[in-house]
């Protein structure tokens, strides 16, 4: 049976068993490979998209749970790499591998979303589930900080 | 004096993609390996805009990459390499993937060897490429090549100024003489506009935007997705297996049974479910019953492992160095120190799993993967074609890291052999977490026994240094067994340490776990030993860490690399000397800490590079935090200086996750861990602040993607030294060994 949702602000609709992963609805179903497998346990963050604005991990999300939400990855984020977040990553060069880092920038993107000027501990407790394997911590939570200051910047403008 | 013949990794991979049986004495990374690189490299003189540069009429300068990216930046250091002898722009440049074609490119990535080794190479064939441009212009103009320049992708002659843009020129220049590589006019380095100075990497936006296509993004017309079911005994195979329930699952194609051997393959074949998915191929390979014959080894177990450790320390081991008689001195030393250091087996733990998809069809293969090793996985997938390595395209894509896991070919040739019985359909075998944590090869687990002696005046009167391990060179080779030593201590057994009385001594033990080349290999935990050890005499004599290693390294002179070929790049005191002192000056060495805490250095060389690193730490409930991380490395001339941050910056958590956390332990033949749950990965809120400052030297650029390593670890500990008064002599860091 059909599943239906939004993809990035567009209606889409699949025919897969229900209990099949988000993940790999994504990559396998849809070839869109932005988002990454890693663990398939929810234990490294490499999967993370938005449902309805929240940080999950797709590895773990049923498609059948998905259904009449909206989804937003890494694809979806800007269509030319424009989102403050991952100017920001640009700016720090922030991959190496670069592997784990849609993962990271949408668990960053949500962070702000909730912090939009958050402390380095609230980095720590928010990013806690996203392992980077390159050990790219240091330059993400500058970037995290940096992308802060690009929003409140873009807000202060605009106001 | 017994030195272990020298197979480096590019004649290894001549034989192997020769389909030669790998008959290797002592498989380890030749010191040297960059040099043979360079010089094989020169050897090989193609029109440089056939092999290195390309440009359109429209003025699109592509040039190509001849390595593997992994996140070492290569797809970023080489291309600048050539951009500044072709004196483009970087914002003019593309990078494009070179083809395996031996006889242009040497395509194996790792040894940290890839800036070393083309560094020469690419400087003459942007060179030879700019002066064959600046010689069409002239032509064109009716003039003499001497009086016209080249700069930002134009050739540029006289007063007023004319320009000839290269999209202009080049149809004409591929064509001319090609100039003789070894005299070609190279630029003066003073006139570097690219070269050390930070440039961003190359492929960042892919990196940020989802669109970088790693091997597991590869998507091909009419593909198959297939996990495979392995003995998780290492050595072991498949006894009987029933796979009605396995097809049964929605999605399941069709469920294959192969073999793979030879070549270091870590296991020996399996099941593969191959569906629509990788989600239903995992459904269905859950779905299989197999019985297993174990094999003989699923009696090992790490806690044996140490026991055979302890019974080998016992005795003498194999002599591998013996300067003066250290045994002497140390029995007439008034003060003796000793220490014994244990570390298991450590694992590569790719972010992206293990991963390659091929295509079989009558007249050809194709293939794309994830490879450090593409002529390897050329020749590997050419064999279970049965075709010639030729008519075998390999697409070398991004990796999602590498650490030297991804330099074999046991998931290559898994791939080929089920690709192969795949009925000309294309197919990507996917590791599961689980599957890549428990085949890997990994790390050596070893076992050190350190003895020194200090005379009246807190000089080293005598050094030994007995280890025994699960080498590498005995996983790999016939003879490993009988010629491995060496190859396990690396850089370890030149010591840099003034002493009269050197002794080194090796005992191999056995063990039926893969093993291979963990991020700065053997270094990792020579680096450990040797810098803890020397802490731990500095202590027992009351002298300064940073003054005593100071005092006994000595005068600026160069330290013949103990066992390597004469041209082997020598250990340089000075230098070695410097980064001591430049990481202590900027961690301001001396100066008081927070209540608490504790500051440790070690320093290191190793890959041709030098490193230091002094840690901050505290410890509190068991628990160790660095909070601070200062580094100073000296890698020649720095092509990318951040580049060359963000690879220390790398290798400093690579250390710590293997220092902090986990172990791969062996229980019943099998690894005991699974996942990130039960081996537990460094966080975003256990990184210290890292700084790390790069010696700006002229001298020949040499590697940096692992030198970063070997100092962390001992830095750490000789910090908790400093913060608590305790010892950590074996890794990682266990709770009850801080109490």
């Amino acid at each position: 049976m059909a599943i239906s949702f939004t993809l990035n602000g567009k209606p889409e609709s699949v025919d897969v068993s229900p209990d099949m992963p988000l993940l790999w609805v994504l990559r396998d179903t849809l070839n869109m490979t932005g988002t990454k497998f890693g663990c398939g346990m929810a234990l490294c963050g490499a999967c993370t998209v938005h449902i309805n604005g929240e940080a999950t991990r797709s590895c773990i999300t049923a498609i059948s749970s998905v259904a009449g939400k909206k989804v937003t990855t890494i694809e979806g984020l800007s269509a030319d790499g424009s989102h403050p977040v991952q100017q920001a990553w640009m700016e720090e060069d922030v991959p190496q591998c670069g592997y784990c880092q849609s993962g990271q920038i949408m668990s960053a993107v949500a962070l702000l979303s909730k912090k939009p000027n958050p402390t380095d501990s609230d980095i720590d407790d928010f990013m806690m589930g996203n392992i980077c394997r390159c050990g790219t911590y240091q330059r993400i939570r500058k970037a995290i900080h940096r992308a802060a200051s690009m929003q409140a910047g873009k807000a202060n403008s605009a106001a | 004096m017994a030195t272990a013949p020298v197979v480096n990794r590019r004649d290894f991979l001549k034989k192997s993609a020769a389909g030669g049986a790998a008959l290797v004495i002592g498989f380890r990374f030749s010191p040297n390996a960059f040099a043979d690189q360079a010089a094989e490299q020169e050897k090989k003189t193609p029109n440089p805009f056939d092999a290195w540069v390309r440009i359109t009429p429209d003025n699109r300068v592509t040039l190509i990459l001849g390595k593997s990216e992994m996140g070492q930046g290569i797809m970023t250091a080489l291309p600048m390499i050539l951009a500044e002898e072709l004196c483009v722009d970087w914002k003019q440049v593309k990078v494009q993937q070179a083809p395996t074609n031996p006889k242009i490119y040497d395509l194996g990535t790792g040894g940290s060897g890839s800036v070393a080794g083309s560094w020469l190479p690419l400087r003459r064939a942007g060179a030879a490429a700019r002066e064959m441009l600046i010689a069409a212009a002239a032509q064109k103009w009716e003039v003499s090549p001497d009086t016209c320049k080249a700069a930002s992708g134009q050739v540029v002659h006289g007063n007023p100024k004319r320009y000839l843009a290269y999209g202009e020129l080049v149809e004409a220049a591929a064509k001319l003489p090609i100039p003789n590589l070894n005299t070609v006019a190279l630029k003066n380095s003073d006139d570097f506009t690219l070269v050390g100075h930070d440039t961003r990497r190359f492929e960042v936006r892919d990196k940020v935007t989802g669109a970088a296509k790693f091997g597991i993004d590869s998507r091909v017309p009419g593909m198959l997705f297939a996990v495979v079911a392995r003995c998780p005994v290492f050595g072991g195979k498949v006894a009987s297996f029933e796979a009605t329930k396995a097809k049964a699952v929605p999605g399941v194609r069709d469920v294959i049974q192969f073999e793979t051997s030879g070549r270091g393959a870590s296991t020996t074949g399996g099941i593969a479910v191959l569906a629509d998915n990788s989600w239903a191929a995992i459904q269905g390979r859950k779905a299989l019953a197999v019985k297993w014959d174990e094999g003989p080894a699923a009696k090992e177990s790490s806690a044996d492992l140490h026991k055979q450790f302890l019974a080998n320390a016992a005795k003498p081991g194999k002599v591998v160095r013996n300067d003066g008689d250290a045994d002497s001195a140390l029995a007439s030393s008034p003060k003796k120190i000793e220490a014994a250091y244990e570390f298991p087996f450590a694992p590569h733990a790719c972010m992206e799993p293990m991963n390659c998809t091929v295509h079989i069809r009558p007249d050809g293969a194709e293939a794309w993967v994830p490879t450090q090793a593409p002529q390897w996985a050329q020749g590997v997938i050419a064999e279970a074609a049965k075709l010639p390595p030729e008519k075998v395209i390999v697409h070398t894509t991004l990796m999602g890291g590498g650490f030297g896991r991804r330099y074999q070919a046991d998931f290559v040739m898994e791939a080929a052999q089920v690709a192969a019985k795949a009925a000309g359909k294309p197919v990507m075998v996917l590791w599961t977490r689980e599957d890549d944590m428990q085949h890997d090869f990994y790390r050596p687990a070893s076992y050190h026994k350190l003895q020194g002696a200090l005379d009246a005046n807190g000089s080293l009167a005598a050094w030994k240094h007995f280890q025994t391990s699960t080498s590498i060179a005995a996983k790999w080779s016939e003879k490993g067994a009988e010629d491995s030593g060496l190859g396990e201590f690396g850089t370890g057994a030149t010591v840099p340490y003034v002493t009269p009385n050197i002794r080194i001594e090796y005992t191999l033990a056995e063990s039926s776990v893969p093993r291979a080349w963990w991020r700065s290999v053997e270094h990792s935990t020579s680096g450990f030993v040797m810098e803890s050890f020397i802490d731990e005499l500095a202590a027992a004599t009351g002298q300064d860490p940073l003054a005593f290693r100071l005092k006994l390294i000595g005068t600026d002179r160069k330290i013949p690399r103990f066992g390597e070929a004469p041209n082997s790049p020598p250990l340089d005191t000075a230098r070695l000397k410097g980064v001591l002192q430049l990481a202590a000056e900027k961690a301001g060495w001396g100066k008081p800490l927070p209540k608490g805490q504790g500051r440790g250095i070690a320093t290191f060389f190793s890959f041709n590079s030098y490193t230091a690193a002094v840690a901050e730490v505290s410890v509190k409930d068991g628990a160790v935090r660095v909070h601070r991380l200062v580094y100073a490395v000296d890698c020649g001339r720095p092509i990318n200086p951040d580049g060359i941050r963000a690879q220390v910056e790398s290798a400093a958590i690579y250390g710590l996750s293997a220092a902090l956390h986990d172990a791969i332990t062996i229980s019943g033949g099998r690894v005991e861990q699974s996942n990130f749950n039960d081996y537990e990965m460094p966080r975003m809120s256990e990184t210290p602040k890292t700084e790390v400052h790069v010696v700006m030297s002229k001298e020949e650029p040499t590697g940096i993607g692992e030198p970063g390593l070997p100092v962390v670890a001992p830095a750490m500990c000789n910090a908790i030294f400093a913060a608590t008064g305790k010892r950590i002599r074996r890794l990682p860091i266990r709770a009850e060994d801080l109490a």
